[in-house]
């Protein structure tokens, strides 16, 4: 019974991440490709993409304290950034990513600072609510 | 779809996509690609429908792998790379006569550069983040081309 309540609330877990939209159908393509071979394939990438794209973000903070803003290459960090989000399936962290690149085009500074401060949040909220899910 | 010890789903996996294995364990692929996370995700997926496989992180890797040793059947190739980018790989490649099957993946879907990239010469592009059905679309233009 207790076994059956637990694979009940790991499904629960499971479904609130799409449904409160942290992640899209790219999650699922990955989960798609884990097998009795290969049976922590998801943790593995979302593990991959945590430790990958942290530097990416501590590269585009050392970036917007230059003076004057260097757009093309806080646009090129973002697009790298935004890249391996988008394979994992991080959907709000991805629409971060697209507003802070539009603000990149349009040369506002202060509107890529706010966009990356909502970036930060939704990409730890997602990464706590991953580490509970693979508990 | 099944249903393991601990309530994950698990896929039935893309060989369900209906192609032989028999033709797939034969092809080998390439992978270059810069962002390591989409390299151990088509690598994967490689894997997964059988298709030997090696990844290499820019176009200059590329070149370079194909200078020591056989070519590959398939090459996935990302656009945006250090060093040296997609298109620049590509055309280099196609110079060198490389005949592989070059299908360009990547996040960039401006019109300007997919055409560009086309020109370079792939046979295919397909849009980021390549999926199980992508690639099982590209393996068989594989096949007709063979």
């Amino acid at each position: 019974m207790e076994r059956n309540q637990m694979r009940r609330q790991v499904a629960l877990t499971r479904q609130s991440l799409f449904d409160q939209g942290f992640l899209d159908e790219q999650f699922i393509q990955l989960e798609e490709l884990q097998d009795d071979a290969n049976p922590n394939f998801v943790e593995e990438v979302v593990t991959l993409y945590y430790r990958d794209s942290s530097r990416i973000i501590v590269n585009i903070d050392q970036a917007l304290e230059r003076n004057p803003l260097d757009f093309n290459k806080l646009d090129n960090y973002m697009h790298q950034f935004k890249g391996s989000s988008t394979s994992i399936g991080a959907k709000k962290v991805k629409a971060e990513c697209t507003q802070f690149r539009e603000y990149c085009r349009a040369g506002n500074g202060e509107g890529c600072m706010r966009t990356l401060q909502q970036l930060k949040k939704e990409y730890a909220v997602l990464k706590r609510r991953l580490e509970t899910y693979f508990q | 779809m099944s249903q393991n010890g601990i309530g994950n789903s698990v896929g039935s996996g893309p060989s369900a996509l209906a192609l032989d294995p028999a033709t797939t364990y034969k092809i080998t692929a390439l992978v270059v690609d810069d962002d390591a996370v989409t390299g151990m995700i088509h690598r994967r997926l490689l894997d997964s429908l059988g298709v030997k496989n090696e990844v290499v992180r820019n176009g200059k890797e590329a070149i370079n792998v194909h200078r020591s040793g056989n070519p590959f059947d398939l090459i996935l190739m990302d656009m945006e790379m250090p060093v040296m980018n997609g298109i620049e790989a590509t055309r280099e490649l196609r110079r060198m006569g490389i005949r592989s099957m070059i299908a360009g993946v990547s996040s960039c879907s401006g019109d300007r550069e997919k055409q560009e990239f086309m020109e370079a010469g792939l046979d295919d592009f397909q849009e980021k983040p390549l999926t199980a059905t992508k690639l099982v679309s590209i393996l068989h233009k594989l096949n007709k081309k063979d």
